[in-house]
């Protein structure tokens, strides 16, 4: 056994790892205790890592198909690039260079980023090339950019632990940065003089740890900022000095600010001024303020604004440059900052050079050795399937990405692949939502298989390394992008000689490096060898430099032709799609804790579904009571551009009027589009990121009387295969959802319609389960549809399937999740009784999923235990170990905790 | 049985106005036929099946003629005539003559060694046979036959079953039901030959059966063959008599709702009797009868016989099989299943316009006597209908609603 040190390939916060392998398999992960970026600790993501890499779904060798209608047929890697090669090339002959793009990906290493940043604007000339990142982090990108003059978060981790107010604003870190979330909670330990501020609409378990939560109305968030920078000026807690010193363009936004009174803003935002006062004095008193945001801010048709009106906050409290202060966004994906630096977006360059910027171009052709880098703007993500649709662009190139799920308005998304001309699709996985579309797959290694480097969220360069050879035919990235530049190269130039003869992602990290020369980007002091020496480091790490840069403006330079930040002097507009009398209801997106985007990797691990079992839209209580709905109703819900049937849950984190839907649900899980049939793809004038955070819907319980719920352990064990089959069935049901159970190693159907399915569909799914043998327990009432069938493996329940009446689904699924003795039973497991047969007690929704704890036992420990919630929860962490391990369940634990108390 | 029951129901009603005498064609005093099968795979004596012995009819002062067969009514002068010329006069006269078995129109019916199932001499015959010969062939797969078949081979005989129909048992169960008791029964040694008709009984050099043969010109060795071909009323007497009889098969003394025949003084109950174009086989609907009849002749006059819902149950050791009702279902009619394959359980349900009107019940049976008490009730199920099929356990569970999940 030996390891492997690397970096996790899920968020923006870039923990170190540790891969053990064994004889050619990844066998385990551990965290790096040596990383700075998380000290040794992992999330229940990053500890199952390794469960992600092979099985089921894993693109094993390249397929191509000459026809539509015909499937892809395994292909040789020559004849698949060949053919991809000669039909870009054929193309842009015809059609110009603007007909084909590129859509990459904030997972692609920066070594990836770079070779098809090179292969689209240095040889097929087009600038067609943006990433996923457009739906990430680009208004983060245009907010600093607009202010601080160059996209460099210039604050660190360390800050945390320096700050004496934290505002986190449109951010779940708790969930989606969980062990940068460990470090808030340990510097809320160390300093109970701490102050959190969390704005959200939603009550999330981030909001748990807030001393102040600002629940305001959806993208309101411009208007509070203003608010505050009033509230700060009216309470002259600006600093005048800073201002004055480092800035430009103050007047213009005080004058602007002044029409934000906290009084008015309170009602925009649906708080109260004196919250909104509270959070500005505590802003600006505090001796380093730093704000965290993500999503809430950039996923906006007013992102850049957002992000521009915090950090005005920060510019004018010269909360900036200090240890403990700044504005920090953090990303979503692993190397969404990696892309930033490469230029790999249709509006940047690499190096932090400008497309609009003659001298930026005409710098980046040199260096390249060609004759010019196009100026004609390249298409945006949501510009560029709007023009393949439009068939203005005739063939694309989809590469660690899955459109097809994370787009807004999948509708149209949809449309738009199955128009184009080619659909080139380069992936790990060969099940994605988008891979239906792909006329040409090909298989990329995944993590633990490559070679390269990532950014995170802190400006920190960190290494990746393979510990094991890639899946079947799969190669890495750059490689695939390099293969295909050099073929292409042959058929539009003739050429001999290449631009894209790398042997090793080392060589294109050199190549990479001396662009960033001069740069603020600058990393002329890093190479594989000082990265492997030093550890991962922090940009700029100039040539010579012995270490990287933990914080940037401490000058208060910044890097704009004068030197000064400029404030943004921008209004408040309201979110694109207000709601009315037909969509009364405001839908926001999120992160589960335990998930991770379109789910294409986590949803691989059993035990991560723990969490959040099936898909399901979060309602106010009130509002469900309001309708006459309960919890686990089948809703439709439907905006103008699509609709979708979803299961109800009750969260009265949710405000009323708004409904929450986890970003993650798309095709793989649920009937029709998913999430993003509803959402709405305009974007922010500036960042053209869409405004996948907030549309309005209307929602009514779905009329589907039939229901089906199976669920099993495939005898095989193979779960992901039988996930794939069961899959298949999605499109057969107006609602239907497909999962894997966390525990006993099995896949879920949930499904409802009109009317019962025809002959034929009931025997096929019972099939998929296995439970068509002659020793299945079976009762049958056809007359009311009531099928119900349970297969038992010796004592336990390997499979059952339960048509119409469902009512004893609750106490079958925990005798098949602990693997209880059933057998004795017999024939009473078929009885429909909600009512677990007798010595039985269900385990509840599990809370810890490192350690499955379900939250009856959570709850019995902590109401056994005494004094105050802290005790309690020690007390039972000691006997349950929830919690212990990842932490990522410690807010909710703190909460039924509270609860504990309050109830004693 | 029905003979002696209406008298023990009348005995309680009116016990003091009639003077009773009780005329037997067998040698025994009243016994429960339906038990000869325990008493053939030998786990009962025929002294513990006596239902009635003499000290019984002493007490009541009834006289009794044993092994005494009534030859002939004379409904003139209201008199019977045994075989012996034993002769009683009467006010009021029972027939409950039983049935008989169905002989097969096949050469060899009358060789040593062939028997029908029905009293206790058949039974001793059987018990005889076992313990000298190795080989036997029961014809007839319904319950008697499987009854004899499994006292057969409890005795240690080499035991074929052949049956015409497709599956065993096909008035009483459906073919799944079937399949598991053939199942059951195969686990225990018999042997099956399904949808085969007999056509000879062959006598060995000895003179005694000695082999089967079959319409598809297969045959078995057996030294004992027992006919169990169903039953057919025994009407001779009464069709003597100018009593009114049913004129189709399986025929039978057509009888009113109090029991009387075309001859008010004389009352049918039993298997001989036609009722409502019904005959019943079965122990239930006979003391159903035998309570009204008892009524009727005690001048109490408020009792009338409607007809019965029958059910079955198969006395084989460790095979639980219940039947009820119309099984069978059809137009109309909904069926409710469920099955354990594991545990050897099938239970099947039948319901129309929302009434439980059969039910077949195989490996648990526990539930019978309640679904035959619905059937009998003739009540409405819909209120219970989705927990029916779990019993009358799950029948207190009914009035909560189902939780919230």
């Amino acid at each position: 056994m030996s390891e492997v040190h690397s970096t996790c390939c899920y968020c923006g916060v870039g923990c170190g790892v540790i891969i053990d392998r064994r004889d050619g398999r990844i066998t385990g992960v551990r965290g790096d205790p040596e990383h700075p970026a998380n000290f040794g600790r992992l999330c229940g993501k990053g500890q199952t890592l390794h469960e992600t890499v092979g099985g089921h779904g894993r693109a094993l060798f390249p397929e191509l198909r000459h026809d539509r209608a015909a499937p892809r047929a395994r292909v040789s890697w020559d004849a698949a690039l060949d053919h991809v090669a000669d039909r870009f090339a054929t193309i842009i002959r015809q059609h110009g260079p603007d007909a084909v793009a590129f859509y990459v990906s904030g997972q692609l290493l920066t070594e990836d980023y770079y070779a098809f940043n090179k292969l689209a604007r240095a040889l097929v000339g087009t600038n067609n090339i943006d990433s996923n990142s457009r739906l990430c982090m680009s208004s983060a990108v245009a907010g600093y950019k607009a202010t601080l003059g160059a996209d460099a978060p210039p604050a660190c981790y360390e800050d945390i632990d320096h700050a004496g107010c934290i505002l986190i604003a449109g951010s779940n870190a708790a969930w989606a940065h969980p062990v940068l979330f460990r470090r808030i909670e340990d510097a809320k330990a160390k300093n109970p003089d701490l102050k959190i501020i969390v704005v959200d609409p939603r009550r999330t378990a981030t909001a748990e740890i807030a001393d102040l939560h600002l629940a305001i109305q959806p993208g309101t968030d411009v208007a509070l900022f203003h608010g505050m920078l009033n509230a700060l000026l009216r309470e002259n807690l600006a600093d005048a000095g800073y201002i004055e010193a480092h800035t430009r363009g103050f007047d213009a936004l005080e004058t602007l600010a002044r029409g934000y009174s906290p009084e008015s803003v309170a009602e925009t935002c649906g708080i109260a001024a004196d919250e909104l006062l509270t959070a500005a004095r505590w802003f600006g008193n505090a001796r380093a303020a730093l704000s965290l945001y993500c999503m809430g801010l950039n996923q906006s048709s007013a992102g850049a604004d957002k992000n521009a009106a915090l950090i005005n906050l920060h510019l004018a409290t010269g909360h900036i440059g200090r240890p403990g202060a700044g504005p920090f966004s953090l990303t979503g994906q692993p190397n969404a900052m990696g892309g930033r630096e490469t230029g790999a977006m249709a509006n940047l360059l690499i190096g932090h050079r400008d497309l609009d910027d003659a001298a930026d171009r005409a710098e980046v052709a040199r260096l390249w050795d060609v004759p010019e880098i196009p100026a004609r703007p390249g298409k945006t993500a949501v510009e560029m399937f709007e023009a393949l649709r439009r068939g203005d662009i005739r063939a694309v190139w989809i590469a660690c990405t899955n459109p097809a799920q994370s787009l807004p308005a999948q509708n149209a998304v949809r449309d738009a692949l199955a128009n184009a001309e080619l659909v080139v699709l380069q992936d790990i996985l060969a099940d994605t939502e988008t891979a239906p579309y792909a006329d040409v797959l090909l298989p990329a290694a995944g993590w633990g298989e490559k070679e390269g480097t990532v950014t995170n969220s802190e400006r920190r360069i960190s290494r990746v390394r393979a510990a094991v050879a890639a899946s079947g035919e799969a190669r890495p990235d750059w490689r695939i992008a390099c293969d295909f530049a050099m073929r292409l190269e042959r058929r539009l130039h003739g050429r001999a000689s290449s631009r894209f003869a790398f042997d090793h992602p080392e060589r294109i990290f050199d190549e990479y490096r001396e662009m960033t020369r001069g740069r603020d980007t600058d990393i002329t002091g890093l190479d594989y060898a000082a990265l492997d020496a030093g550890g991962p480091q922090q940009w700029p790490c100039t040539a010579g430099a012995r270490e990287g840069t933990p914080r940037l403006y401490e000058n208060g330079v910044f890097p704009t032709a004068d030197g000064r930040a400029r404030f943004a002097a921008v209004p408040y507009r309201p979110v694109a799609e207000a709601v009315d009398a037909r969509f009364p209801f405001r839908l926001n997106t999120g992160r589960l804790r335990d998930q991770w985007h379109g789910m294409t990797r986590s949803g691989r691990v059993a035990r991560l579904w723990a969490h959040a079992p099936e898909p399901a839209v979060a309602l106010n209580p009130a509002d469900l009571a309001r309708r006459g709905l309960r919890a686990g109703d089948i809703l439709r819900l439907e905006s103008r551009r699509g609709a979708l049937h979803v299961a109800a849950t009750a969260d009265a984190g949710v405000a009323p009027g708004q409904a929450f839907l986890p970003m993650h649900w798309g095709s793989r899980y649920l009937s029709g589009a998913g999430v993003n049939a509803l959402t709405l793809p305009v974007t922010d004038p500036r960042s053209f990121q869409p405004e996948l955070k907030h549309c309005a819907i209307r929602l009514a319980k779905a009329a589907l009387p039939w229901r089906l719920v199976a669920f099993g352990t495939p005898r095989d064990g193979d779960a992901l295969a039988r996930l794939a089959q069961v899959r298949a069935w999605l499109p057969r049901f107006e609602f239907a959802s497909c999962t894997l159970t966390a525990d006993a190693g099995g896949v879920l159907l949930r499904a409802a319609a009109g009317a019962a399915p025809a002959a034929g569909v009931l025997e096929a799914i019972h099939a998929l389960f296995e439970l068509d043998g002659g020793d299945v327990l079976q009762y049958a009432d056809p007359a009311r549809g009531n099928f119900r069938r349970i297969r038992l493996d010796g004592e336990r329940v390997a499979a059952a399937c339960l048509a119409g009446d469902g009512s004893s689904e609750p106490w079958l699924r925990e005798f098949h999740a602990q693997g209880l003795p059933a057998a004795a039973l017999g024939a009473m497991l078929l009885a429909p009784t909600a009512r677990a047969p007798a010595g039985m007690a269900s385990r509840g929704r599990i809370i810890c999923s490192c350690h499955g704890v379900g939250e009856t036992a959570i709850v019995g420990s902590l109401g056994a235990a005494a004094g105050d919630a802290a005790a309690r929860l020690g007390a039972a962490q000691q006997q349950l170990l929830c919690g212990t391990q990842c932490g990522s369940c410690l807010p909710e634990l703190r909460k039924l905790a509270a609860a504990a108390v309050a109830a004693a | 049985m029905a003979g002696m029951r209406t008298l023990e129901e009348l005995l309680k009603l009116a016990p003091d106005l009639y003077d009773i005498t009780v005329f037997g064609a067998e040698p025994h005093p009243n016994y429960n036929r339906v038990l000869l099968s325990p008493v053939l795979a030998g786990e009962q004596t025929l002294q513990e099946i006596v239902l009635n012995d003499l000290d019984w009819y002493r007490r009541n002062g009834i006289t009794l003629h044993l092994g005494k067969r009534i030859t002939a009514i004379d409904r003139i002068k209201r008199i019977v005539h045994a075989e012996d010329g034993t002769s009683a006069e009467y006010d009021r006269l029972l027939l409950a003559t039983g049935s008989k078995p169905v002989l097969l129109p096949i050469p060899g019916m009358k060789l040593p060694g062939v028997l029908t199932y029905r009293d206790i001499a058949d039974t001793e015959g059987m018990i005889a046979a076992a313990a000298r010969h190795k080989n036997a062939v029961v014809i007839g797969g319904g319950l008697l036959g499987l009854e004899a078949a499994n006292g057969l081979k409890q005795r240690g005989m080499d035991v074929t079953v052949v049956h015409r129909g497709e599956w065993l048992m096909e008035r009483q169960l459906d073919r799944a039901a079937s399949r598991l008791l053939q199942q059951s029964l195969e686990r225990k040694g018999l042997k099956f030959r399904l949808a085969t008709q007999t056509v000879k009984l062959v006598a060995g050099e000895s003179g005694r059966v000695a082999a089967v043969r079959f319409r598809d010109g297969g045959s078995a060795a057996a030294e004992l063959v027992v006919v169990a071909a169903g039953i057919r009323p025994n009407i001779e007497l009464a069709e003597k008599a100018g009593l009114h009889c049913s004129p189709g098969r399986p025929g039978g003394i057509v009888v009113s709702d109090t029991l009387q025949t075309h001859d008010p003084r004389i009352y049918a109950v039993g298997e001989c009797a036609s009722h409502r174009d019904t005959t019943y086989g079965l122990v239930a609907p006979l003391f159903d009868m035998a309570a009204v009849c008892a009524n009727h002749l005690a001048f109490h006059g408020i009792g009338r016989y409607t007809g019965s819902q029958i059910s079955t149950r198969l006395k084989v050791t460790g095979i639980d099989l219940f039947s009820a009702g119309d099984f069978r279902g059809g137009d109309g009619s909904e069926d409710i299943t469920l099955s354990d394959p594991v545990r050897g359980i099938y239970k099947k349900l039948v319901i129309r316009d929302d009434k439980l009107v059969g039910s077949v019940l195989y490996g648990d049976t526990a539930d019978g006597p309640y679904y035959f008490n619905l059937l009998r009730e003739g009540r409405k199920v819909g209120d219970l209908r989705d927990r029916l099929m779990f019993g009358d356990a799950m029948r207190k569970d009914a009035a909560e609603p189902a939780a919230a999940h």
